[in-house]
């Protein structure tokens, strides 16, 4: 097991460079130089050297060196190396902080809302799928398959609007602009984050339910589960010792392949329910040409899907004990 | 083989001919639209913004006195371009880099594999973003934008496509009486690989009107005033929803059926075209323990198939 683990580890490594290389590369094909971006921001009313600025900004030498500076392989101007292999993911020109920084007050918010619509989203789309395969073709597997089908045709940001406006317009509410810390009111910070959550889980959840209605009907038809009905188990055991836990690998393997699409959702989730997530810092530092930080945003988010890509791999491992990497 | 097919779609597929008619309904839209448009999709009647659904404006106005109903149709036009157009391009270049990969293998199969193995990690509308920012918002930059970055991701499923079939003796035999590599792809690969080709499309277009969508929801797809779906439900038209609420209904739900219906007719053609899952497999299980009768020949077909 170490030694997939390990080897799974060292995969990672041309994986994480090529998505650096792409990052890097594509992030420096933007319009609109920066250069010319920070003199904007002065307003116009300070005559800046244009050389200066680009010294300042590390935009001087020449792309390779400046990438070679992003990783953390060629010396920064001070001679110091700081680059992504130090843990540094350099300086926003716009917000004129560190990277790591900025994103460390906005992670948390992004997580949050993640994980509870990744909850909520399983806890919906379980249940109803090994229902809807167990009652196959009967009115409830219609109306499951219906639901479905829903989730995934009702885009996000339509339902959010809809959230948004028509609550304002029966009842006068509307949902809290500032952000309410975990730590300060956990009621009033799960209430705030519920509704995103559910939207944002809404596509997955009908994504899994589909899938786990296919894979307990294909697991249903096993021997294995005939074996165990007419052995006498309640019916109750078999659906979920016998059936669901065979039926778990796909499953498992599909909430890791919508990651990515749910990481999008997540920048239009928290650009409706203005959540000050990663989601809008990166919108943000679009619409403001800031290269380190849609650089170091980009990356952390790729980092981040190729980890529980590999979490996702590692829990076959306990999903079916006949999984035994080697 | 077409007629045969929407035959066996009709008779066997009844989610799948709801989904085929809205699909069918989405293109005529699309096509007819200035004829279909009481009003023109930029037309402003100032006098009459905001104004409630009534019998001259059936889905009301917008807060320029613009009506929605014509914006909703020319809408039709613009998912359906983007989404056809980004679906064909995705599926071609991920017909060119599955087949190339998948046929020649070796060195350059893995090396080609890595990168699209990196570009698979990309988060997709976090790097529409970045790459939309890049080549200005617009209807051929979304299509480019959405084809090439599916058209890459998508180069896997062609490719394991092409290294069955290229296993296949039949190949194998080509090879041997010296018959020209391009005429094994077109004659030999191409094909065998026809059913994940057509799934691969019809899966992408639904998500491709998404995609759209979200991106001009987000004012990095489509730049007003064009009346894309997604850009209705955003920029300066949000701030009136409140007073005009029928403003935020009926993008949405265009949007919705539109993508309900392509992908029910989406699952029904990948259902017919794989082989796997036609003529129905034997049931055992739930059914049969609680004493129903198995159901046999033309139901078992219908049923064990849609997801």
């Amino acid at each position: 097991m170490r030694a997939y683990i390990i080897r799974r580890l060292l995969l990672m490594i041309p994986t994480l460079f090529i998505v650096s290389l792409l990052v890097f590369f594509l992030v420096r094909l933007m319009p609109g130089d920066t250069v010319d971006a920070v003199m904007a921001a002065t307003g116009g009313y300070v005559e800046v050297d244009r050389g200066m600025v680009e010294r300042e900004l590390g935009l001087d030498v020449p792309l390779i060196i400046q990438y070679g500076r992003w990783v953390g392989v060629a010396p920064q101007v001070d001679g110091s190396f700081s680059g992504i292999l130090q843990g540094d993911l350099g300086t926003s020109w716009w917000m004129k902080l560190p990277v790591t920084e900025l994103v460390a007050t906005k992670w948390p918010v992004t997580l949050e809302l993640g994980i509870m619509a990744l909850i909520i989203g399983q806890l919906l789309a379980l249940p109803i799928g090994v229902y809807s395969a167990i009652r196959q073709d009967a009115w409830g597997d219609y109306i499951a398959r219906s639901f479905a089908i829903m989730c995934i045709a009702v885009p996000g940001f339509w339902l959010g609007t809809l959230v948004i406006v028509f609550p304002s317009i029966w009842w006068g509410y509307m949902p809290p602009i500032m952000l309410i810390p975990f730590t300060e009111d956990p009621i009033g910070n799960l209430k705030m984050f519920i509704v995103p959550a559910i939207i944002l889980g809404m596509s997955m959840t009908g994504v899994t339910m589909r899938m786990t209605r296919t894979m307990m009907l294909e697991v249903l038809r096993q021997d294995y589960i005939r074996t165990a009905c007419a052995k006498g188990l309640r019916e109750r055991v078999v659906v979920i010792r016998h059936a669901l836990r065979n039926a778990l690998i796909p499953i498992v393997t599909i909430v890791g392949i919508r990651l990515p699409v749910m990481i999008g959702g997540s920048v239009i989730i928290e650009q409706i329910f203005s959540l000050p997530g990663m989601g809008r810092l990166m919108i943000e530092a679009t619409i403001r040409r800031d290269y380190t930080l849609i650089s170091g945003i980009m990356l952390l988010f790729t980092g981040g899907i190729v980890l529980i890509n590999l979490m996702v791999d590692l829990t076959y491992g306990f999903l079916d004990p006949r999984i035994r990497y080697k | 083989m077409l007629v045969n097919l929407v035959m066996r779609l009709v008779k066997e597929k009844p989610l799948g001919t709801v989904g085929l008619v809205i699909t069918l309904l989405l293109l005529l839209t699309g096509i007819f639209a200035n004829f279909l448009a009481p009003y023109g999709m930029n037309e402003i009647n100032l006098a009459d913004k905001l104004a409630a659904p009534s019998a001259k404006y059936w889905l009301g106005t917008d807060n320029v006195g613009r009506d929605i109903l014509s914006r909703v149709i020319y809408g039709a036009r613009i998912s359906m371009v983007v989404g056809l157009g980004a679906s064909i391009m995705a599926t071609s270049i991920s017909l060119i880099i599955g087949v190339v990969c998948g046929y020649i293998g070796g060195k350059f199969d893995l090396i080609v594999q890595r990168f699209v193995d990196a570009w698979m990690c990309l988060p997709g509308l976090v790097l529409f973003l970045v790459i939309i920012t890049i080549i200005r918002p617009g209807i051929w930059s979304l299509i480019f934008v959405i084809g090439v970055s599916w058209g890459i991701s998508g180069s896997r499923i062609i490719r394991s496509a092409t290294i069955v079939v290229k296993e296949n003796v039949y190949v194998e035999a080509a090879v041997a009486i010296g018959c020209p590599t391009s005429r094994i792809l077109a004659r030999h690969i191409l094909p065998n690989i026809m059913a994940p080709i057509i799934i691969l499309f019809t899966a992408r277009v639904p998500a491709v009107i998404m995609a759209e969508a979200s991106l001009s929801f987000l004012g990095f797809g489509i730049p007003p005033p064009a009346p894309s779906w997604g850009g209705m439900l955003s920029g300066r038209g949000r701030e009136f929803m409140f007073l005009a609420p029928w403003m935020a209904i009926w993008p949405g739900l265009a949007l919705s059926i539109v993508v309900y219906g392509v992908n029910m007719f989406g699952d029904a053609v990948r259902d017919l075209l794989d082989p796997r899952l036609r003529g129905g497999v034997g049931r055992y299980g739930m059914r049969v323990k609680k004493g129903k009768k198995g159901k046999e020949g033309g139901d078992a077909n219908q049923s064990s198939t849609t997801e």
